[in-house]
Parts: structure tokens; sequence; C-alpha cells
């Protein structure tokens, strides 16, 4: 079932209309207005898609490096099957790589709803190089600016902003979306852990100089035993394994990561011992609303791709764009396009306001994801041969666009998250 | 000698914008379009900031006219680089009569009140294409000119500047103050970093009107009327030369 058909269900259903009358439910809504007006008093409530000055201006900056840097190798990389030097160092030059983190770590101390535009810009052009950009910011930056030790930050933030990339190890091969089922583990010994493992689907691991790897150091207390381990990259007993052949996304390595006797110091814990649970799904709520951007990005960019070649192609004597079946189709591409960018940047701004995402967070990346899967697979119908050969875009962005309703918390996970809180809304 | 530099950046409907006539054909569509800053005069103010990285300018003054979106043209030019901006308030609908002399007595002025040593700006501005900024300003200031360059060196007191000409490049050398246009080939521009974009925000805009500066903006030109390129027709092929001479001589062209 799609996810429209499921709304429009939903709102058919005789419950909802009747929960629509009842004076209990604007209550639960009156209660978080009014939270929300204290919370965001001062803040001047405009349009989402209105961006201040500064927003406007850093979107137009990602927009042109894309345009000029990036899109020329995007066909290129995706063959290759890697990130070329000369983007990667450009993205770290222009600061794409350290929105959030502070001036004084040779970041640009910007904000969250910024690192999601730098994210959608990107996936306009390829989704390979917005995917790298958005782990960086909202979760390997993130975690280490909220969880850091002074010292970590120092010696991990610069090089962040600045040169290369992190990656987030949670994942493991029988251990998916049951994330906290894990199998690796580390084993205090003195001052230090031995980590023993394996991670599965690491982005960027070539890449990398650093890993935030989520261990299991007191298994005997289930899930609150694991940790998050900052480990160096080239530390003995540190390898990369095979790197993945993907459907889409190809630009980016995803590879299998091992841990053989990796002895860390204590120190490289971030955060709290037996907390790294918390921060893993901490983390992945803000970061699915950066997955959300990703799909806003990529479905626009596929749609933005196709539109000239209607309005080009002729066939019974006009153009194909001339016939109202093609209009209306591209349409309501480009109102499902609206719709989840709205969510995404509503989720976004509710983030930065200090206000509860979660449900929105989730809700974003569950439909622009899906969003991006039809809008991709419609533009290939309406190009028509061209669209499936590789001389166009779309097919790449058909293939790219497959991974966003998988990763960071699969549709089905992102439906449990939202139904929950569904449920724990109405059960108070 | 540490140069102040004064550099003229005009914002313009972006270069990849497919322009519309406008219905009263007296103009073009602004209203919703993208707008950025003209490309030359993205070189202009990279010229300025190389030079201030060679310390050989003290400081990049970026001068704009215009509404207030002008301010948005400044502000990219601060994340270039320049030290601080100055807005020169022109409404949107005066804006569209706006000729090269206004603006030229404008940074002429600006340039005797800031004690401008050079004055970049870029050769021409894509929207009007009048070239004519550079040379009336150095006019009106009674400074040498050197106009489209692609080279730029400063030696003692003078500037040897490399332009493109139609046989190839000339050399030539003006002393200070000077006024130059860039030329597409003078360098290419970095991009504005977001964490310059930051920092950028701190820097400070001066905001000033023409009458502050003494300058009248009467108009001395009218638009009579602004038409679309004709659409080019498909070409067709023909046998040999007699028939092309007789098609040629049918539409009228020879």
């Amino acid at each position: 079932m799609t996810f429209s058909r499921m709304v429009r269900q939903a709102y058919s259903h005789p419950a909802w209309r009747q929960l629509c009358f009842r004076p209990m439910y604007p209550g639960v809504r009156q209660q978080q207005t009014a939270a929300s007006l204290g919370d965001v008093a001062g803040m001047q409530i405009s349009p989402l898609t209105v961006l201040s000055p500064e927003e406007e201006m850093m979107k137009d900056a990602v927009a042109k490096f894309a345009s000029e840097q990036i899109a020329p190798l995007v066909s290129k990389m995706d063959g290759e099957g890697c990130i070329d030097e000369k983007v990667l160092k450009g993205m770290f030059e222009n600061g794409f790589m350290g929105v959030e983190v502070g001036e004084e770590y040779g970041g640009c101390g910007s904000t969250f709803f910024i690192s999601n535009l730098v994210i959608e810009e990107l996936a306009k052009v390829d989704a390979s190089i917005s995917v790298t950009c958005d782990i960086q910011n909202t979760l390997i930056n993130t975690l280490l600016i909220n969880l850091g030790t002074q010292d970590q930050k120092n010696k991990y933030l610069p090089k962040l902003a600045t040169e290369y990339t992190g990656s987030f190890c949670l994942s493991e091969v029988e251990s998916g979306s049951d994330a906290f089922s894990m199998k690796t583990t580390a084993k205090r010994d003195g001052n230090n852990y031995i980590i023993n493992g394996s991670k599965m689907w690491i982005s960027s691991a070539p890449l990398s100089g650093i890993f935030l790897v989520m261990a299991n150091a007191e298994p005997t207390a289930g899930y609150k035993g694991i940790t998050c381990f900052l480990v160096d990259a080239g530390t003995p007993g540190l390898s990369i394994g095979k790197k993945e052949d993907k459907l889409g996304l190809r630009a980016s390595s995803t590879c299998v990561v091992h841990f053989d006797n990796v002895v860390v110091p204590e120190e490289n814990i971030l955060g709290k011992f037996g907390h790294g649970y918390k921060y893993a799904i901490g983390m992945l709520n803000e970061g699915r609303i950066g997955i959300g951007a990703q799909m806003v990005g990529l479905a626009q960019g596929c749609l933005d791709a196709t539109i000239p070649y209607l309005l080009q192609r002729k066939q019974f004597g006009r153009t194909i764009f001339d016939f109202q079946a093609m209009q209306h189709a591209v349409a309501n591409l480009a109102t499902e396009i609206e719709a989840a960018r709205l969510l995404v940047y509503n989720a976004a701004r509710l983030k930065e306001a200090g206000q509860p995402f979660i449900k929105q967070g989730a809700m974003a990346k569950l439909y622009s994801s899906e969003v991006a899967t039809r809008v991709t697979s419609k533009c290939i119908e309406l190009m028509g041969g061209v669209g499936f050969t590789k001389d166009y875009p779309i097919e790449k962005f058909y293939r790219d666009c497959k991974i966003g309703t998988i990763y960071e918390g699969t549709s089905h996970i992102q439906l449990n998250t939202i139904a929950k809180l569904i449920g724990q809304e109405y059960s108070s | 000698m540490s140069l102040r530099v004064l550099v003229g950046c005009k914002r313009v409907i972006d270069y990849a914008v497919k322009i519309r006539v406008r219905p009263d054909k007296l103009g073009v569509v602004t209203d919703g379009v993208k707008h950025s800053m003209n490309p030359f005069d993205e070189i202009a103010i990279e010229e300025a900031v190389r030079l201030k990285e060679k310390k050989i300018a003290k400081e990049v003054i970026a001068v704009s006219c215009g509404p207030t979106q002008a301010q948005e043209t400044i502000r990219t030019a601060l994340a270039m680089g320049a030290d601080r901006g100055i807005h020169v308030e022109i409404p949107a609908k005066e804006m569209e009569k706006l000729e090269p002399l206004h603006v030229s007595k404008i940074l002429a002025k600006l340039a005797e009140q800031e004690q401008a040593e050079l004055v970049i700006v870029g050769k021409q501005a894509i929207d009007d294409d009048s070239n004519a900024t550079a040379q009336m300003t150095a006019a009106l200031l009674d400074w040498p000119q050197a106009t489209f360059a692609s080279k730029l060196e400063k030696t003692d007191g003078e500037l040897e500047v490399t332009r493109e000409v139609d046989g190839g490049l000339e050399t030539i050398k003006v002393k200070l103050p000077a006024v130059v246009s860039s030329d597409l080939r003078l360098n290419e521009p970095r991009y504005a970093t977001l964490p310059n974009i930051m920092k950028a925000k701190k820097k400070k805009i001066a905001k000033m009107k023409p009458k502050d500066l003494g300058v009248d903006l009467a108009s001395h030109l009218e638009v009579v009327e602004v038409v679309d390129p004709p659409t080019r027709e498909a070409g067709i092929k023909v046998e040999d030369v007699d028939t092309l001479v007789t098609k040629l001589k049918d539409a009228g062209r020879i």
C-alpha cells in the first residue's frame, strides 16, 4: 500500500472524523502549541521555504560548487566507484564537511538547517557526494560536538572539518534494524579496551581518519553495555574489508570494517560508558532528517534533469510536454517533492528550535525517500527510451534513491517510530 | 605603497537564467528571477583580494549600487575576501534607469572619499553589456585607465597590465592611481566558502544614497523597445552552388 493511500484511508476512517470533533484531541495540540510559542518566543514565524539571507547565500554557494565542480565528474565517479580527490578536497575547502563545527575548530559554526540545505543541494547533482557530506555533518561531527571531551574535540574536530571523513560503525552482519543485538565487544584490559568484531555497511571507510565504533563493553548488561569508541584509522588490528558492489551511490565506498584485537585507551570512549545505544538512536533521529534532505534534493535534481527534455522532444508535431498527460505527471511529481521538502524543512527547523522532532523527522525520512523512489521511476518513463540509457542522468538518480528507504532506519522502522509516538500521544 | 582598492560589483540576473522580455517590451522580467554577482565583477573582486594577499593592497572595499538585495552581492564580495562594503541604495524602480554614467559618478566620488588608489570593475555587466563604467570613471577622476586586463602586476608606483586585443596581447603601464577593468582570463574567482560566508556577516556595509554623494540620477537615455532576438529558422541543404545563389537571392540575402 502506498503512503498516500494509507493517509487517504486513515482520513476516511470514521474514528478519525470522530477524533477531529473530540475536544480532548485539540487539547493535546493546544498544549503543544502553547509550549512551542513559549520556547520559540521572539522567533519570527515565516513560511518554511523562505530562507534567511545567510541560508540563501550558503545554498547558492553549494549549488555553484556542485554545478561547476561536481556535475562534470558525476558519471566518471559513478563508473569508477570512488569520489574524485579534487571534489573531496573541494568539499573540505569550501566548508561543506564542517557546517556545524565551531569556527575555533576550522568549521563554519553554522546551523543544522544549513547542513540539510547543503545535503539537499549536493544531492541535486550527486547523491554519493551528498551522503558523504550528510554522514560527516549529521552523525560524526554532531556526536563529537555534543559528547566529545575538550581533548577529543581539539584532536578530531579540526581534522573532520578540513581534512578527513569519519565513519559511523553500528550495523553488523546479524545486526541491522535490530541494532542492539550487536556482537562486537570491547573487553577491558587495564586502562585500555580491546575491540573485536566486524561492522558492515560502513560508508567512506577507505577515506576515514576516524571510526566511531559501537561495541558492547559489558555484554551481561545487554544493550546497556553498548559504548561508543573513537578508533583512529591505522590502529593495529583495524582493517578495511571488501567494498560492496552496490546498485547505487557507487562513488561512496561502503565496506566491511574488521576489528581484530584493536586496543584503544579508555579516554577514547565517546560520551558515557554504556550509553552508546542512546547516542546511536539519538543521532539517527537527527541523521534521518539529513537523509530526507538528500532524498528531496535527489528527487528535485532528477525532475530538473527531466523537464528540459520534455520541453524539447517532439512527437506528433509538438513537444511532449504539450501533452496534458505529461503535464499532469510533472505537476504531481513536483507537488510530491514540495510536500516532502516541507516535511524535511519543518523537522529540521523543529530540531533547531529545540522542539520535539522525532516523529516529524521519521515522517520526513519515510515520505521523502518514498517520493524519491516514485519521482525517479516516473521520470525514466517520461523520458522514454533515453531515460533508460546512461546518456542521461535519470537512471543514476533511479539507482541512487533506492537506498533511501533502507539506510538510517528502513521505512518499516520509521513507521514503527511514528506509530509508537502516536500511540503515546493518545494513551497518556 | 599599500593600496586601498575600490571594487564595483553589480547584481545582475544569473548567467544561467533564461531571460524573458517583459510584456510592456521596456525591459526584461526580473521578479522572482535568480540574481547573482556579475561574473566580470567576481573577477575584479578576486583580483583585489589577491592584491591584498600579496600585501600590495591594504584594504578592499566592495561597492554595489541597487535595491536592498544588492547587499547580497556585497555579502558575496565580503565572503570572497573584501574587507567592507558600501551599498549605494537605489530603489528597484530607479534601478531600471540607472546608467553607466551614474555609476561612474558614484564610483569616482567614492574613490575620492575613500582615498582609493585603485578602482577595479568588471569590463562589462552581463545584463546591459554597456562596457562603459571603467572608462567613464577614469575620465571623471582624470586617472589613467587599463581596460580588459588579463594580467596585472604592480611595479613601483605603476601597474603593468596585459590586455587582450584583437591582434594578441598588449602590455601597457599605467601610473597609480588608476582604473582597471577585468577581462575573463584575469583570474579564476574563488568560491565563497561556508566559513567565509559566516565571517562576512561580521563585516560592515555602509549605506548611502546617490544624493549623499551629490550624484544626480537624471536620465540621459531612454529605452525605446526591448525585444527577443529573432528565432533562428532551420536551414536547408542545397544541391549545388547555383541553387544556393538562387535561394539566397530569393530570400533577399544577396
